[in-house]
């Protein structure tokens, strides 16, 4: 693997930490696994790139992107989620529906069409890094990746938000009894979750570019990290993340037509060995 | 486990006289359904039986194993690319072509089964979901052998089924003959052990059961049967694309067996046939069928998760305060 492909691999793994990391934070906290994360995912980057070409500002559209997302999570959450929740199986096929509900009205007001996120000037063209020169945005995504990931280290670690979240993750029914209004920590993990998704959107949106089924591509390499990585850990998802994204490379290279297969692998051995994940623990409940 | 046992063989009475009259009536009314009808809505109707299989190959596990998949697109998909492969590109006959699709998909389901079976609940349903877009991913990406995004096209069906009723009859027998095994096949004693395992794992264990086996069997089984009906379908389509394979073939059949009644193993039917049924309706008036599609699967997760049947047998006997566990398939 060469220098080039394995900056590939990390930026498009990085990529893949913005977007799981929400994915995971909901799933560990509310126990949702919120299958529309694909869905908001793709809305994120067409409202991000309609938003960026319109203001011209690549800043604007990830904030409106993360917004409007954010908004659809709401709607999703309060809306919708309500209704079942505490069954597992319900919430789930529940979220998928709203999946198929959110593409299908991508679809109808984006068309088949594929569409990229312009690029800010700024991040054009490309630098020399390791002797290689690599495009700059993809390292700008890189680079996004790992500040993001100390961003929610702090959030979760060093906040009292943070404290309630990881609390959560072990033990809802306990936070609650001392006190803390869980559901409105549920929300706020819901919103931030689908930001991120929407996040992911617009800076995937700009190198991998936009078109339909994008959806259901960057939801399998969500669930392929959180299934190697563990439920609500964000380490797990930081490992699992580099672990898909570095396949995900080697197999471009090596099987162009099976890349897909390649995450396969590893989250096969995983699952024989530890069902629950790298780090995930058993539930509490 | 007693109990259990207790209520599913009363649940699963053997064929007395009155339902063998039941299953003899409807069968004809099947037979003689064709004659009445259009080559478009005979189509439909054989449709309907197909996914009807797709339906309760989905609910073997869900109804009686207690696993929701959403891999069975998949599996269904994996064995109509097989088929159309095998006759259209190999050029071999279509006898060998199906057998060939069947065994395919029980492979499929064989790996499926064999990374599935130590989760349960959610992680079930999502490891069956990735395993199921991973073969989407495939069929999407190998072009050379898949035909890529534009599927492959193939006369698969034999000169001798050539006409839409024909085919109607031929399936229609197929059909008959794959519900009856899958009926067998739950009310066996194993099917048994699939309830009790449904019921309470940690019960079939400590009882001496071989929990991840006897749910590697169930998967495998559930596979052959899903195969089966992807044959057909293959069959009945001479085509398939990526969108055989999709997530929303899993989605679809899932929500035909939701609808027509979890654990009722031949509300599958019921529920292909509601399913198919709206999305001719639907697709009169809109392309927006995924829309639709997504909308009823939110309704009814809301509003009946026990399916239509379910639901209506619940107010009709006043049930509602049973558990759902215990109201499902009586």
């Amino acid at each position: 693997m060469s220098i080039f492909q394995l900056l590939n691999g990390l930026t498009f793994a990085a990529l893949l930490f913005v977007v799981a990391s929400g994915f995971t934070l909901i799933f560990g906290l509310l126990r949702i696994v919120n299958l529309a994360h694909g869905a908001l995912y793709l809305l994120g980057g067409y409202i991000g790139f309609a938003v960026a070409t319109r203001t011209g500002s690549f800043v604007l559209g990830g904030l409106g992107a993360m917004a409007a997302v954010a908004a659809i999570g709401f709607v999703l959450d309060q809306g919708l989620l309500r209704f079942v929740r505490g069954n597992d199986l319900r919430q789930v096929l529940l979220t998928l529906g709203f999946a198929f509900v959110l593409n299908d009205l991508a679809l109808v007001i984006w068309g088949g069409d594929s569409f990229t996120v312009p690029i800010p000037q700024m991040l054009k063209g490309g630098m020399r890094v390791f002797g290689v020169f690599y495009p700059t945005y993809r390292l700008f995504v890189l680079i996004s990746g790992i500040v993001i990931f100390a961003g929610l280290w702090a959030l979760l670690n060093h906040t009292r938000l943070g404290a309630l979240i990881r609390a959560g993750v072990d033990d809802a029914e306990m936070v609650e009894a001392s006190g803390v209004n869980i559901r409105r920590v549920f929300l706020v993990t819901f919103l931030l979750g689908s930001a991120l998704a929407g996040l992911g959107g617009l800076m995937g949106g700009a190198f991998l570019s936009l078109y339909p089924s994008a959806d259901a591509e960057i939801l399998v390499f969500s669930l392929a990290i959180v299934i190697i990585g563990g439920r609500g850990s964000l380490v797990g998802v930081g490992v699992g993340s580099l672990l898909v994204g570095l396949l995900n490379t080697l197999g471009q290279v090596m099987f162009p037509e099976l890349a897909y297969f390649v995450i396969f692998g590893p989250m096969a051995l995983l699952l024989a060995f530890r069902p629950l994940g790298l780090f995930g623990r058993a539930a509490t409940t | 486990m007693t109990e259990t046992a207790g209520a599913s063989q009363r649940k699963f009475a053997g064929p007395t006289g009155r339902s063998a009259l039941v299953v003899l009536i409807v069968l004809a009314l099947a037979a003689a359904l064709p004659l009445g009808l259009s080559n478009y809505q005979v189509g439909l109707a054989t449709e309907i039986l197909i996914f009807g299989v797709l339906a309760m190959s989905i609910d073997i596990l869900a109804g009686f194993a207690g696993r929701t998949s959403l891999g069975h697109g998949a599996i269904f998909g994996v064995s109509g690319y097989v088929v159309v492969y095998a006759s259209a590109q190999a050029g071999l006959p279509p006898a060998t072509a199906f057998l060939l699709g069947v065994l395919a998909a029980t492979l499929v389901a064989v790996i499926f089964a064999l990374l599935a079976v130590r989760t349960s609940g959610v992680y079930f349903l999502l490891l069956t979901l990735a395993l199921g877009m991973i073969v989407w991913g495939i069929c999407l990406r190998w072009t050379q052998v898949t035909g890529g995004e534009n599927g492959m096209r193939g006369d698969v069906r034999p000169a001798l089924l050539m006409a839409h009723r024909t085919f109607y009859w031929a399936v229609l027998a197929a059909v008959t003959a794959v519900s009856y095994a899958m009926w067998r096949f739950v009310r066996s004693p194993f099917g048994l052990t699939l309830l009790g395992i449904r019921d309470s794992e940690s019960r079939m264990r400590s009882l001496g059961y071989n929990v991840p086996l006897h749910l590697f069997v169930g998967f495998a089984v559930s596979g052959f049967f899903a195969g089966i009906a992807g044959a057909l379908y293959a069959m009945f389509n001479n085509f398939v694309s990526p969108s055989s394979v999709a997530l929303a073939q899993s989605v679809e059949g899932v929500l035909m067996m939701i609808a027509g009644g979890v654990g009722t193993l031949f509300g599958g039917f019921v529920g292909a046939a509601a399913v198919i049924a709206l999305e001719n309706v639907v697709s009169a008036y809109t392309e927006r069928w995924p829309m639709v599609l997504g909308l009823t699967f939110i309704l009814i997760m809301i509003f009946a998760p026990e399916g239509i049947i379910g639901t209506l047998r619940a107010l009709l006997t006043r049930q509602a305060r049973q558990s759902p566990i215990s109201t499902k398939g009586h």
